[in-house]
């Protein structure tokens, strides 16, 4: 009972990065059909975004909040990777709709360049760049409700702009004097601690749920519930769903499709982030970590069934609960005097890569037999 | 004013020349049929009116104003709902969802309106009976009037409707063409249709006749004569 019950947290908690991961690859691949190599790197700034937020948290007026800093971090961590996505979207994605090879190509050159910014940019400037785009393309929005006249477009653009930029400057000179750790532009990998709270675990039924682990369940747990009422019962997710099963006919309706394509990459990006912030209280921060990543979250979303959520859900959690049996030679416990040759066999499988090895080669023949995946779409529409 | 009128569109697919100088007027209130055999350019023509395609030259009026470089959302919100060939029901969207979507083209879009209208379920009863049913699960007649429902509730000017009838069972049919009657006397809209099916042609206040890409014939359709419907009409 006990062995069950850890094996299944273990895999659970596994699983849950794994799908926090893929959730917003299954918003772009699964729902645009945009297969964006850079979404690794987008969990990347999301992890860095952390690392920044939690040093920002140490200073002296905010050390008082320090516990908090991670729940902030998750808002930080979406934003920044959401106005990155959007602005990859806006510059290079738009441009290649239709197109997935070049789509694909064109992404991944994009993830190289963000893994060498982080190398080669401080990081307090990293931040400053992003605090400026955010505001410049923020304000616009927010002040042209407050001046209904388009006279002045020109005018407020050029304005929030040209503030956006000072804005920015000055949180990164800000940050850079004020932090001397990310003054300086530095290739090696960082660590995130977690506070207090989060260190430790909580014993039950005689076994240690480790702190981190629930905490990073409780994170895909909200972003699972939210992401699926926000496409199932808002407004825009009615939109976002019309514009992904028929463009044309929802531009013909009066769906600004541009707005719905911004919207929908953004959230896909910006659960990216999320993810970026469950990676970083795992384990040590670098520019290759989206690499780590991103094998899993495609297998995840191609297992599932591209285009549906719940597969998603469910593919994560069973390579989890597998890596675990497999990864931690769970079968040789429960079935100790197994004969010699098997027993060697799985012992021979029971580290945590050759167990990934093994459920890849899995997922891929179960590909063979299954094509769509677990949960293929149906109906009379299929094959129109 | 005239609520709709084109002066010389042009509209090319790749380098072939399709459209050639079209010239046509809906009135308020008027049903306006667009005859011609396969492959003149009828559905092309309507795809250029509400912008899907866009004319190489030639100028679109909308109650006087001009339609010219405007998306599809945006002329939608101008008052032109589209009935495509086809349906085009968005499929994994319920019955419901999919009459939402209809008032987009509405001021203030979904989020301002989210009743739907319930002279559409009097116009089309089957609606009220599968509003929790997959868009795409729908019989080809069901779809055509979850459609044309569709398209009336962003309370449209002008309503184009392409081959509303093709493929689907003679009583629908006679639904469907009732219903439309009904639309322009009761909201006075313009309708712009595109047809084969003699019956349906006949209920029409004006015709257009295509060839080749061109207007060939126009008139009253009292007037429509036996030869005139022979030589364009491929029935």
């Amino acid at each position: 009972m006990q062995l069950i019950l850890e094996s299944l947290f273990n895999g659970v908690a596994i699983g849950s990065v794994l799908l926090i991961a893929a959730l917003g690859l299954a918003i772009v691949f699964g729902l645009m059909g945009v297969i964006n190599l850079a979404h690794g790197e987008l969990m990347m700034l999301g992890a860095y975004s952390t690392y920044i937020t939690q040093l920002i948290f140490k200073l002296p007026i905010l050390m008082p909040f320090y516990n908090a800093y991670v729940i902030v971090a998750i808002a930080v961590a979406f934003l920044v990777s959401g106005v990155v996505g959007i602005l990859l979207e806006r510059s290079v994605i738009r441009r290649l709709y239709g197109n997935p090879l070049e789509t694909l190509l064109a992404t991944w050159g994009v993830s190289l360049i963000l893994q060498q910014f982080v190398r080669s940019v401080p990081l307090a400037y990293g931040a400053g760049l992003i605090i400026a785009l955010l505001l410049g393309l923020l304000l616009p929005i927010v002040l042209s409700k407050e001046f209904i006249s388009n006279r002045y477009d020109r005018f407020i653009k050029l304005g929030s702009w040209s503030i956006a930029t000072l804005i920015g400057v000055l949180t990164a000179s800000g940050l850079s004097s004020s932090i001397s750790k990310i003054g300086r532009a530095s290739a090696r990998n960082v660590d995130v601690t977690a506070p207090s709270w989060m260190r430790g675990g909580i014993d039950l039924w005689g076994i240690t749920f480790p702190v981190t682990r629930l905490v990073i369940i409780v994170i895909t747990l909200i972003s699972v519930l939210s992401v699926t009422w926000f496409l199932n019962r808002s407004v825009w997710g009615i939109r976002i769903r019309a514009v992904t099963q028929n463009r044309s006919m929802s531009d013909c309706l009066g769906i600004s499709t541009e707005t719905v394509d911004i919207l929908t990459f953004g959230i896909g990006s910006g659960l990216a982030g999320v993810a970026g912030v469950a990676v970083s209280l795992l384990g040590s921060v670098g520019p290759n970590v989206g690499g780590s990543y991103i094998v899993g979250c495609f297998m995840v979303v191609v297992l599932g069934g591209v285009g549906n959520l719940i597969g998603t859900v469910i593919a994560s959690f069973s390579i989890g609960i597998l890596t675990d049996l497999i990864g931690a030679g769970r079968l040789l416990t429960i079935w100790p005097d197994m004969p010699g040759p098997l027993a060697s066999t799985v012992d021979f499988f029971a580290t945590t890569s050759m167990a990934r090895v093994l459920i890849f080669a899995l997922i891929v023949i179960f590909l063979q037999f299954r094509p769509a995946g677990l949960f293929p779409q149906k109906g009379r529409m299929v094959e129109a | 004013m005239t609520l709709l009128e084109t002066h010389n569109i042009n509209t090319y697919y790749g380098e072939s020349h399709i459209l050639r100088d079209i010239d046509l007027s809906v009135q308020h209130g008027e049903m306006v049929c667009l005859i011609g055999r396969n492959g003149v350019g009828k559905t092309t023509f309507l795809k250029s009116l509400i912008g899907l395609l866009e004319p190489r030259s030639g100028d679109i009026y909308l109650e006087g104003n001009s339609l010219n470089r405007m998306q599809p959302h945006q002329r939608a919100r101008a008052g032109i709902g589209y009935v495509p060939q086809g349906r085009e029901i968005i499929p994994y969207l319920t019955v419901e969802e999919n009459l939402l979507l209809g008032m987009e083209a509405l001021k203030g879009g979904l989020t301002a309106h989210r009743k739907i209208d319930s002279f559409i379920f009097d116009i089309f009863p089957v609606l009220r009976k599968f509003l929790a049913r997959k868009g795409g699960d729908l019989s080809g007649g069901q779809q055509q009037q979850l459609a044309i429902a569709r398209a009336l509730l962003g309370s449209p000017k002008l309503l184009l409707l392409d081959e509303p009838t093709e493929g689907i069972q003679p009583n629908i049919v006679q639904d469907i063409e009732s219903a439309v009657r009904r639309i322009i006397n009761e909201k006075g809209i313009g309708v712009l249709l595109v047809e084969q099916h003699l019956h349906f042609v006949r209920q029409a206040d004006r015709y257009y006749a295509m060839q080749r890409g061109g207007i060939v014939a126009t008139g009253r359709t009292s007037d429509l004569s036996q030869v005139v419907v022979d030589k364009f009409l491929s029935v």
